[in-house]
């Protein structure tokens, strides 16, 4: 049962995912980018003398990566939100700037990242061996150092930020009304493996040191027999983590992969100073200006217009 | 006007209501209601442009004769695009449905319909994606957010991509830049393929695709149209310019969208570039075969845009000029800047455009060889070439109003501020949340823009109407500011519903009320014809 729960799954999940993401970028690498389309949300480059929005409009690939940056790591275009409301008193609409979605979004995955290189510290190969910037992290990281078992800060804010974009999506109708199930799945998942982990941490406390062996013994691909005092608390957050990974590629959670390519994002506003080329532009139909004299001839030489033909 | 909404704006206002009150969108479910969608295309116009399945039908039909095989038709349209376009395959793919697009839509501002968060639009594509091309979809069926497409989500379709105006603004919001406007294109293409098309999309294709302009301007009533403005011209300057027609080897090439040389209140901008181009002396020509600047091919197609398009380069290069000047409009930008250049250039056969009165070489433009006639007009300002006099603006007091395209698709928005300031005294901008990259809608673009539509429209600009209001009643804004036809067409139906008495205007109006021309008469007048000393001020 062990082998199964310790070696057989992760393996499985983690198969899944890689393959599975590869696949995903795969196929929307095949489909080409006919167009330049990138969305201007500032002024574009023209004339020398007017000032030019760098990096919400780039004209260039070192705009354009500045541009992704900011999107990826500070999620720009959320940023920007707002929420309307109708004052029927003045018939005015009311636009204010609403920041909790950004705020919750960037501190979930923000958190989650850190959670995830905190997890890094169990496939190092030797204890010596834990790199200086994930030592640096954690100590930022667990500021709650008083409490035994140190509680780490990432810990409390993916908590609270779950938990916010899940009772946004349950309060709010509008959220209600197009959220899907496969909406709800990965918070709950999340909520989940997260939960299973504090359970761990607090209640059924494992031997860290066969946690390690066993993490190591799995990417080094030499796995071992799970120690048998690895209890069901461990297997149960392994295997709540694993199908989230394994669940990954199949659902809205490639979007993670998936904005690096986003066409409206990831392309300079520069059609204008260099052609951008199309592979599959095909001919088609015109009408040319012959047939258009030979139609119109007539009452184009009765006013004066020059002819191509007379 | 027959089809005007029966609803009092304040009756409006009160109807939107944000709180969904079904309980999902899973279930196709489609009203077409009179006001809140647009009429078909006729068989005629089909027809002429080779399009699937010409034949007269009506929305409001039960039976949409559609062909037999019309599910494989969508199915593999919708293949054949994921295949083409990464945005699409990508965009069915990554949407986490955080929400933070669902109130950006000035359809759901102004409706309430919470189909109409983009959200939810992209959603009933994206359900009938999973469910024929991804296994999860497959296996899992509803629970997995996956539906059949059936006759009903076909109509449904109908209905919500074209109750899209492509202005990109949710795109600005969306974390990953999911793009309505690209969803909405697909399927509008897919629908396509089966014969359901609107009227005001294809008509104007067709008489473009013909004449060579949306309205079917033939050649000489062209001629007649820019005759009867360079009469005018003279009548209110008293200077009689010239504006040559077909005339080859002209230096520029320009190109406005039809409606301003036959609707207003586009003419006084018509007017306006003909003061400036005699005032510089320009060697410039007209062209009647590329007599639009505008391209409903992009609210099609992409191959209609294509066809459509084509003549532009080809008119210059059959004229041999260097370069080509276009006129303010939104999406025939959209298609200059992000499609021309791909889908008929290279146009190698032209310069990179150099203003022949400052000098100044356009870097920007120097593959697409076309500048904005803002550009070309802030170049001149900025170097003291052109002659101002403000005051002759003094009985506006304006505000700008961003149009999607240019704004959200290529990104030009100094400029016009900058000629605005220099040609008038008082300019007053609209909330930040309204304009630049976070503008909204007139509501009636995209092809949307027909009688029948109406109440959908009103509903669709009363973001951008009710920003105009607050800055009338901060300022006294009279009068709306804009460089694009739909625009100029439809705002002022717009103004006279929300806020009656304010009109609306084109950059280059008041660039020609505020020009000072050599030789001209004691200008009486403004565009308008409104005598100077009549205003109230």
């Amino acid at each position: 049962m062990s082998i199964f729960f310790g070696v057989v799954i992760p393996y499985i999940a983690g198969f899944v995912f890689l393959g599975g993401i590869l696949y995903r970028i795969w196929k929307w690498g095949k489909s080409p980018v006919p167009y330049r389309i990138p969305t201007t949300c500032g002024q574009e480059k023209t004339l020398p003398w007017i000032k030019s929005s760098y990096l919400d409009c780039p004209h260039n690939k070192l705009g354009v990566l500045g541009r992704m940056a900011l999107e990826i790591l500070a999620f720009r275009s959320l940023f920007r939100n707002t929420s309307v409301e109708i004052k029927q008193k003045t018939q005015r609409l009311v636009y204010s700037h609403n920041i909790a979605l950004w705020l919750a979004a960037l501190a979930f995955h923000w958190a989650l990242l850190i959670i995830l290189i905190r997890h890094l510290r169990y496939i190092m190969i030797s204890d010596e061996g834990v790199p200086f910037l994930l030592e640096g992290l954690a100590s930022l990281d667990g500021v709650f150092e008083w409490a035994v078992p140190t509680v780490y800060l990432s810990s409390i804010v993916v908590v609270l930020a779950l938990g916010y974009l899940l009772f946004r999506r349950v309060s709010d109708p509008q959220m209600r009304f197009i959220s899907l199930p496969s909406d709800y799945i990965p918070l709950l998942l999340l909520l989940s493996v997260i939960g299973s982990g504090f359970l761990m941490v607090f209640f059924w406390r494992v031997d860290l040191t066969q946690v390690k062996e066993l993490a190591i013994s799995i990417v080094t691909f030499q796995p071992i027999t799970p120690a048998e005092s690895l209890g069901w608390g461990f297997y149960l957050h392994l295997l709540l983590f694993c199908i989230l990974l394994a669940y990954f590629p199949f659902s809205k959670l490639v979007h993670m992969a998936g904005v690096f390519l986003s066409p409206t994002r990831n392309l300079a506003n520069n059609s204008r100073m260099e052609r951008h080329i199309n592979p599959w532009n095909h001919p088609v139909k015109v009408h040319t200006y012959e047939e258009y004299e030979d139609e119109f001839r007539d009452l184009m030489r009765a006013a004066e217009l020059p002819l191509d033909k007379e | 006007m027959s089809d005007e909404t029966e609803l009092k704006p304040e009756e409006m206002l009160q109807d939107i209501d944000y709180t969904p009150r079904q309980k999902g969108w899973l279930e196709p479910t489609v009203k077409f209601r009179k006001g809140t969608y647009c009429y078909s295309a006729q068989a005629k116009h089909q027809s002429y442009l080779d399009l699937p399945n010409p034949r007269n039908w009506q929305p409001f039909d039960e039976d949409w004769k559609l062909p037999s095989n019309w599910k494989e038709t969508v199915l593999s349209v919708m293949e054949d695009r994921l295949n083409k376009y990464r945005s699409f395959r990508l965009f069915m793919d990554i949407c986490v449905r955080c929400g933070a697009c669902a109130d950006k839509c000035h359809f759901y501002i102004g409706s309430g319909d919470p189909k109409n968060m983009p959200v939810v639009r992209a959603e009933l594509l994206r359900s009938v994606y999973r469910k024929y091309f991804t296994t999860p979809g497959k296996i899992f069926g509803k629970f997995g957010g996956a539906r059949e497409l059936t006759e009903d989500v076909l109509k449904e379709w109908f209905y919500y991509f074209y109750q899209c105006t492509e202005c990109r603004r949710c795109s600005v919001y969306c974390p990953y830049g999911i793009d309505t406007c690209e969803v909405t294109m697909m399927a509008r293409e897919m629908m396509s393929a089966v014969g359901l098309e609107i009227g005001w999309i294809v008509e104007p294709a067709a008489n473009c695709f013909r004449t060579g302009n949306h309205l079917g301007v033939p050649p000489h009533a062209f001629k007649d149209t820019i005759d009867f403005a360079v009469d005018e011209v003279e009548e209110l300057t008293g200077i009689r310019v010239e504006a040559p027609v077909n005339k080859k080897g002209a230096e520029i090439l320009f190109i406005t969208p039809s409606a301003d040389y036959f609707a207003s209140p586009h003419w006084f901008t018509l007017l306006g570039y003909l003061m400036l181009f005699h005032e510089l002396g320009l060697d410039y020509t007209w062209s009647t075969y590329a007599s639009e600047g505008g391209n409903f091919g992009l609210f099609h197609s992409n191959d209609m845009l294509k066809r459509l398009n084509a003549k532009m380069y080809a008119e210059a290069e059959r004229l041999g000029c260097k370069w080509i000047l276009g006129g303010e409009c939104g999406h025939m930008w959209r298609v200059v800047n992000q499609y021309m250049d791909t889908v008929n250039g290279p146009a190698d056969f032209l310069e990179v455009p150099v203003s022949p009165i400052t000098g100044t070489r356009f870097e920007n433009a120097r593959s697409t060889k076309m500048v904005h006639i803002t550009e070309f007009t802030a170049d001149l300002i900025n170097n003291n070439k052109l002659t101002l006099n403000p005051k002759r603006n003094d009985h506006w007091r304006v505000t700008f109003h961003d149009s999607c395209n240019p704004a959200r698709a290529m990104g030009i928005l100094e400029e016009p501020r900058y000629i605005l300031n220099a040609v008038c005294n008082n300019f007053f901008e609209m909330p930040e949340t309204t304009i630049r990259e976070n503008t909204f809608c007139c509501g009636s673009g995209a092809g949307l823009g027909t009688d029948e539509n109406m109440e959908m429209r009103m509903r669709g600009g009363l973001p951008r109407a009710n920003a105009v209001k607050y800055v009338r009643e901060k300022h006294g804004v009279n009068v709306l500011t804009c460089m694009c036809a739909i625009d100029r067409a439809v705002l002022p139906t717009l103004m006279d519903y929300w806020n009656p008495g304010v009109q609306v205007s084109g950059i280059h109006e008041l660039v020609g009320n505020a020009l000072e021309m050599k030789g001209q008469n004691d200008r009486p007048t403004d565009l308008r014809g409104t005598p100077y000393g009549d205003q109230e001020e």
